[in-house]
């Protein structure tokens, strides 16, 4: 008997459906993997499972019995989660977050000795050394994902979900995992979990489930189909149509150059040029400084560096606004939490960051909403009605007027910072047309991205960081998946830019 | 596929139960001060005149003219509590200034002149301070205005060493008109309100400023990553709250002619509980002025009715006014949800 069973399980945000018509079981001492792209809902599959979220719809056995409906029924019921995001105490010690929530006790008081040795082994089985009695704040990510994992294998679950559990580790750690998920296998314990990168689906997953736009297109068994054919119905078309033709390489003029970029503990001596008519590639692990990479060049974070030449002229490192105000534009990773006002009118926010560069004291309404109508056209924003705040749209079209948004100030360089997260595949497709446009105009185009396919589809160079530094330089059709990667986990680490410089 | 439920979901916010729902939350304000109205008229036959009215409003021009100002800050997701110990501040140090400015400034208009610059200066350069700390020095707005609030009560304590500030009886007579004159029929104080309001409503809705103000509140990160000079406006809320004061202040001197250790006690609480019942969302991105105006004559016009029926003691007034903001602020987290 299949240990939890899925039937027609659906999903609504309001009246925004985020799961249809699920259909899926999962096997006592199997390794589920769920692959889709960002918003495909691989997340919230997981959460229902977790008890976290309840299902608007659908039938939801666990041992042949109803599955639980909230997140401690869960937990009595042998299910855990890992969380993308840490869900842990960072002022308590380790041994104490391994046990949070059950702690192990002797009379009234907790058992900290026990709890300590107990932790220790739990974290060597990870292959993971983390001192039990440190306080979690003084560790480095990649142990808290350890200890997160510590945590679930402590409850002797029936099931863990893991929600990228290797996002943030290094090769050899998530092999440790691996070795780990595979003695919970054969001691009868399942898993499901997500990951980006299809090559680690291959390696430990007994069968794979493909999401698109909220269903099950396809399972199969790991071993019946190729990660291209993965990657493939996870976009539901052949990978090449989506992106827009490739232009051949040209001598390009540089736009910007940087060198000896730092920002605190986020990026170290970075250097790179810019170039007009160009989509640069910026690919890397999470938390391998990407982002702040821009964000310190932008002046969005406090950085220092030792030669910026912009437009042939050398000067010192623009603060936020004069970044704006020198047509420098840098389009957010995370829309709702730095991109959009999501509780005004389309109209104020597409008008935000022009009239804060340039507008007039007063505001020129009629022209707000002349400019909103304008961008609906450009830009394909479906809102049905323009009087809606933004929060009321779907991701795909938030994501448009952020780019409209952000267009408004008619910037020479645009800093794409994953311009396709949670967005649908239509949408999709009309942002990469948006970016080559741009380029095709002359505009610098950057393009920060965490699905390897979109920096190998739009870029006609990357540059691959890893722990804050560039690890390494790609170029038209030497750029490929397997380069890239090999670059972001540091197993090629001199790159001819590093050596040239050294 | 997505793209067409959000556009039902854009159409389905704006059915006609909905607007309906809008309409009141828009208009609720409003709709409470005439049901107060007419419960004043039935309780009293004083209620409705002119004189009552005229009393009414005066008195509510002070708290109504710092309220603005709290608009502004609580809009961009401030808070000041230091308001009512502010102006104590200001009126004590402006009637020294003026009793000791006089030998050099004559008794007239140019005294009269030279104290609200006074006080302005005082009531800008003590907001500046609260922002400056708020903003740069990275510490929250209640605790900063909380510690403001107890240093310039015990400064104006201390000043008036326990007891009074009195202006002069000589220079009283200078600066009566500002609470006691007319123009047109009309008191100054309520003329005073009426010009700041109309600024105040322009300023926060049809300027580049106060658009700024509104996405400050509305989420910060989002404004800073939007090229808006997020330090200088918020600072600026906290001085614009201290000019409201120190106008506020200018116009209260002369009604007492001193300052005391008791001015303007709990006046924050007043005008807090004016911005939030006016409909001003308390978490910040959004704020009306004319709403708070009609929450200053809400708590004006119950403090009113107390003391004329005598059915409850207007000692019990504070108790009101503190059980409407937090209705107030009930009210509006269910809309925030919706």
């Amino acid at each position: 008997m299949a240990l939890l069973f899925f039937r027609e399980v659906a999903k609504s945000y309001g009246v925004v459906p985020v799961l249809k018509g699920i259909d899926l079981t999962v096997e006592p001492g199997e390794v589920l993997a769920l692959v889709g792209e960002n918003g495909a809902g691989k997340s919230t599959l997981m959460r229902i499972a977790a008890g976290l979220a309840p299902a608007s719809t659908g039938t939801m056995l666990l041992d042949g019995a109803p599955a639980p409906g909230t997140l401690h029924e869960a937990e009595r019921a042998g299910i855990v989660m890992v969380h993308q995001e840490f869900c842990l105490a960072p002022h308590l010690t380790v041994a104490e977050n391994v046990f949070l929530g059950r702690e192990l006790t002797r009379g009234l008081f907790t058992d900290r000795k026990a709890m300590e040795v107990k932790a220790r082994a739990l974290l060597a089985e990870l292959g993971s050394d983390a001192p039990v009695r440190a306080r979690l704040r003084d560790l480095p990510v990649s142990d808290w994902q350890m200890i997160e994992l510590a945590k679930a294998f402590a409850r002797q679950p029936k099931l863990i979900l893991m929600d990228e559990p290797t996002a943030v580790l290094s090769a050899t750690e998530a092999g440790n995992l691996f070795t780990r998920i595979r003695a919970f296998r054969k001691s009868g314990g399942s898993v499901i979990f997500t990951s980006h990168r299809l090559d680690e689906v291959k390696a430990i997953a007994d069968r794979v489930a493909v999401l698109r736009d909220g269903q099950i297109v396809r399972v199969e068994k790991t071993s019946a189909i190729s990660e291209n054919e993965m990657a493939e119905a996870m976009v539901g078309r052949p990978l090449a149509e989506i992106y827009p033709p490739r232009r051949g390489a040209a001598p390009r003029k540089a736009f910007l150059s940087v060198t000896g970029l730092s920002a605190p503990g986020a990026v170290e001596d970075a250097s790179l040029d810019i170039r007009e008519g160009e989509v640069l590639g910026i690919s890397g692990l999470v938390g391998s400084g990407r982002t702040e990479l821009f964000e310190a060049l932008l002046g969005l974070r406090p950085a220092k560096c030792r030669s910026f030449v912009l437009r042939g002229e050398e000067r010192k490192l623009p603060a936020a606004r004069e970044a704006w105000a020198l047509k420098l534009a840098y389009l957010t990773e995370d829309r709702k939490g730095k991109g959009l006002l999501l509780a005004k009118p389309l109209d104020q926010n597409v008008a935000l960051t022009s009239g804060a560069i340039a507008g007039a004291a007063w505001i020129d309404r009629r022209a707000e909403r002349r400019d909103l109508e304008a961008a609906v056209e450009r830009y394909d924003i479906r809102a049905g009605r323009l009087d809606v705040t933004a929060g009321a749209l779907s991701g795909g079209n938030q994501q448009k007027v952020l780019i409209a948004k952000t267009l408004g100030v008619e910037p020479d360089l645009v800093v794409f910072d994953e311009p396709t997260r949670g967005v649908d595949i239509g949408a999709k497709q009309q942002i990469y047309e948006i970016i080559a446009g741009l380029a095709a105009e002359g505009k610098a185009i950057v393009v920060i991205s965490s699905e390897m396919q979109e920096i190998v589809g739009l870029s006609d160079r990357v540059i691959v960081m890893r722990r804050g530094r560039s690890a390494g330089e790609l170029s038209g059709d030497a750029i490929t998946e397997n380069d890239i990667i090999r670059f972001a986990m540091g197993l090629e680490e001199a790159s001819p830019q590093e050596e040239a410089s050294h | 596929m997505t793209d067409m439920t959000a556009t039902t979901a854009g159409v389905a916010a704006a059915s006609p139960g909905r607007s309906l729902v809008r309409l009141l939350e828009a208009a609720g304000p409003l709709l409470a001060l005439i049901l107060l109205m007419i419960v004043g008229s039935l309780m009293s036959d004083s209620f409705l005149g002119a004189e009552n009215l005229s009393n009414v409003f005066t008195r509510s021009a002070i708290i109504g003219i710092i309220a603005v100002g709290a608009t502004f800050v609580i809009t961009a997701g401030g808070l000041d509590l230091s308001v009512g110990s502010l102006s104590a501040l200001v009126a004590g140090m402006t009637i020294m200034f003026m009793n000791a400015a006089a030998a050099t400034l004559g008794d007239g208009w140019l005294l009269v002149a030279a104290g609200i610059a006074f006080s302005l200066a005082i009531g800008a350069f003590a907001g500046f301070i609260n922002g400056f700390m708020i903003v740069k020095g990275r510490v929250e707005a209640f605790i900063v205005t909380l510690g403001a609030m107890g240093i310039f009560r015990s400064v104006i304590t201390w000043l008036a060493d326990g007891g009074s500030i009195s202006l002069d009886f000589s220079l009283r007579d200078a600066a009566r008109p500002i609470y006691y004159g007319q123009v047109l029929g009309i008191a100054v104080p309520i003329i005073v309100l009426a010009v700041i309001a109309v600024i105040g409503e322009l300023t926060l809705r049809r300027m580049r400023f106060g658009r700024h103000v509104a996405a400050i509140g509305s989420n910060r990160h989002v404004a800073f990553y939007s090229a808006i000079p997020v330090s200088r406006v918020r600072i600026l809320t906290y001085v614009i709250q201290g000019l409201c004061v120190a106008v506020a202040t200018v116009i209260y001197v002369p009604r007492l002619g001193a300052a005391t250790p008791s001015t303007g006690l709990m006046w924050e609480l007043e005008a807090i509980a004016a911005v939030i019942i006016g409909g001003t969302a308390l978490s910040g991105g959004f704020g009306r002025i004319w709403g708070t105006i009609v929450g200053v004559l809400i708590l004006g016009f119950i403090s009113n009715i107390l003391n004329l029926t005598g059915f409850i003691s207007p000692y019990l007034n504070g108790a009101f006014q503190g059980a409407i903001i937090i209705i107030a602020v009930l009210l509006q987290r269910d809309r925030a949800q919706g």
